[in-house]
């Protein structure tokens, strides 16, 4: 499972890599491949606030539909508009064309709690048994 | 399989009548209707004779898969078979030829029965008043939802939360967020139930309530249900139950006994509606004393000899559907009742929940059952042992298909990984339930030893494996005449 060394993650399946002062966030490839083919996606609007482990993404499949979570709280300053248009990139390429949306944050210490790629894999390892 | 739209089987020109001539003189809708409203072109309508449409439409009705030609396991939905007489009740025409705007003189009849089956459903679950309005379960959830806000605001509260378990139905937080609720979802204990201590640690006094299933869509009892509301009680947390799955306990016993403060009914489920083509419905909410000023408004009231509508109310949240509900839904529920009684309501219940425990007996060694204990109308395996031959629950339902069983629901619940959630309810026969155990059994061996077939299936079907990424990417709704190939096109 791709799972880059240079990414933050999270429980619930998001990775952040940081850019400057901001935050990009996207799904896992362990999370797409769960999802199936996603067919809708709803980014969050530009300027919006959110809270740490709040719903700030939607993401539609043929399975069902899914919350994609804040990983930290802070500001929203660009949401991925192509991916809105075409969902089928984050199957395709979850970690490049496939972002979702960037934050400014708010609480900088709450970064430094989001899981390694080395603790990730782990988790995603434990639960398939 | 193709079977053409019938705009593509228009042949301008082609009739079913021919009217006689207008003795009237006609009148020219630009003369008595504002400009904006009044058509320029003609609707293209199909032009088709009636034996046509007749064709048309039954063979459309010849494809159809539905509970009267299958067993139908469709899990949460409770496809049971809805006796004719229903609808030859519903037919007759002192119900079916009545106009909303008739006076209540002339529909003592339909008042009568309205007023009944309010008192029927209040016998059924406990609950002191209902409101008959909503138009499917969904809306009854909202109309819950609406009468929570009002009773917390009219003591001075503004509440801000519901609670849901992670097993409840998918359209319980849709509506409260849809409501202006914050959702904070519950995780369910080892045993698939509401674990207390992750309730006691979620109630405050921003919660304005807990809305739960019961059963759960794992099929399980809440046996701990009177200590749960009791929690909720003491923090003036309101319990609005899920309705849904209500064909578990006809008779048995009551939400309202359980300490429920409002629920919603699915009659088109428990109380026998054809609802597979998604309706018409009907959810009525159910309430205790203490909720029912906030009901919608009309409802149907008793004076004297007399039924009449009762119209006025200052707490009421208002109306929520035209007129007076779907009516016809209403009628067959109160047929339904009126022909099982008491004792009928009470054997349809246990029907279904011993033909549930049957199955999962004779299946569980099959597929696994993860939370595997003695189950209400319905319990839910996952196929993720089959995940090594890349089939999914999608992959076995489809090919049930071909062994003419309708699918079970997939991958919901979302607690269990590639669910197959099944409801056989109490219509089905121990022949039939075997039949689809051996199916069942005979597909999860195909997966194992040539999982192509199962992969591509269904074939035995009048279309064959849906493109349904296509589908959901990019719909194609509405037909034009202009994308048609058909050369009889209308156009206009």
């Amino acid at each position: 499972m791709d799972v880059p060394p240079a990414l933050f993650y999270t429980k619930t399946h998001e990775w952040a890599k940081r850019e400057g002062a901001e935050l990009v966030i996207g799904v896992t490839a362990h999370a797409q491949e769960e999802l199936r083919d996603i067919v809708f996606i709803e980014v969050p609007a530009v300027g919006r606030q959110v809270k740490q482990g709040e719903p700030a993404a939607v993401i539609e499949s043929v399975k069902a539909a899914f919350d994609i979570y804040a990983p930290v709280s802070g500001t929203i300053t660009r949401s991925n508009q192509a991916v809105a248009k075409a969902p089928q990139a984050v199957n395709q390429d979850c970690y490049g064309q496939g972002w979702l949306f960037a934050i400014a944050p708010s609480q900088p210490e709450e970064a430094s709690k989001l899981l390694s790629a080395e603790e990730y894999h782990k988790l995603i390892e434990q639960a398939a048994h | 399989m193709t079977t053409p739209l019938i705009f593509e089987r228009s042949i301008p020109g082609r009739r079913g009548y021919r009217y006689a001539a207008s003795d009237v003189p006609p009148i020219a809708p630009v003369e008595v209707l504002p400009a904006e409203h009044v058509r320029t072109t003609t609707p293209a309508w199909p032009e088709v004779a009636e034996f046509d449409v007749v064709r048309h439409y039954t063979r459309l009705s010849q494809l159809n898969f539905s509970v009267d030609t299958h067993f139908y396991p469709l899990g949460s939905c409770t496809m049971k078979y809805n006796p004719k007489l229903n609808e030859r009740v519903a037919a007759m025409p002192g119900f079916a030829w009545l106009h909303p705007l008739q006076p209540a003189s002339q529909v003592q009849g339909m008042l009568e029965l309205l007023h009944g089956l309010e008192q029927m459903l209040c016998a059924i679950t406990g609950m002191q008043a209902f409101t008959l309005q909503p138009a499917a379960g969904a809306q009854g959830e909202l109309t819950g939802l609406k009468i929570i806000r009002a009773y917390h605001q009219r003591r001075g509260q503004r509440r801000s939360t519901i609670l849901i378990p992670d097993s409840a139905h998918g359209t319980n937080p849709a509506s409260a967020a849809l409501s202006g609720f914050s959702v904070v979802q519950l995780k369910s204990g080892p045993d698939g139930l509401i674990d207390l201590n992750e309730l006691k640690a979620r109630l405050n006094g921003e919660v304005a309530a807990l809305m739960l299933t019961n059963p759960n869509t794992l099929g399980l009892f809440e046996r701990q249900i009177k200590a749960i509301t009791a929690l909720a009680h003491e923090q003036d947390v309101l319990i609005y139950m899920d309705g849904a799955n209500m064909n578990a306990l006809l008779g048995i016993c009551r939400p309202g006994d359980m300490g429920v403060d409002l629920l919603q009914l699915n009659l088109h489920k428990t109380f026998s509606t054809p609802h597979g083509g998604g309706g018409p419905g009907a959810g009525p909410v159910g309430v205790t004393q203490a909720l029912e000023p906030f009901l919608p408004l009309p409802r149907v009231r008793k004076r004297g000899r007399q039924f009449a509508w009762h119209e006025q109310g200052k707490h009421s949240v208002g109306r929520v559907h035209g007129w007076f509900g779907n009516v016809g839904v209403l009628v067959r529920a109160y047929a339904y009742i009126r022909t099982l009684g008491r004792e009928g309501l009470v054997r349809a219940s246990e029907t279904a929940i011993i033909n549930a425990n049957y199955l999962k007996a004779r299946l569980r060694g099959v597929l696994p059952v993860p939370y595997d204990q003695h189950c209400m109308h319905e319990f839910v395996m996952t196929a993720k042992l089959l995940k090594a031959q890349g089939i999914t629950a999608w992959d076995v339902a489809k090919r049930l298909l071909d062994y003419g069983f309708y699918a079970p629901t997939v991958f919901f619940p979302l607690i269990v990984e590639d669910a197959l959630m099944i409801e056989p309810t109490e219509t089905e026969s121990k022949e039939t339930l075997d039949q689809f155990a051996e199916a069942l059994i005979r597909v999860v061996e195909e997966a194992r030893q040539q999982p192509d077939t199962v992969k591509r299936a269904p074939r035995r079907m009048p279309v064959e494996r849906l493109d349904e990424v296509k589908a959901a990417r990019e719909p194609n709704l509405r037909w034009r005449p202009a994308e048609a190939s058909c050369p009889t096109a209308p156009h206009g």
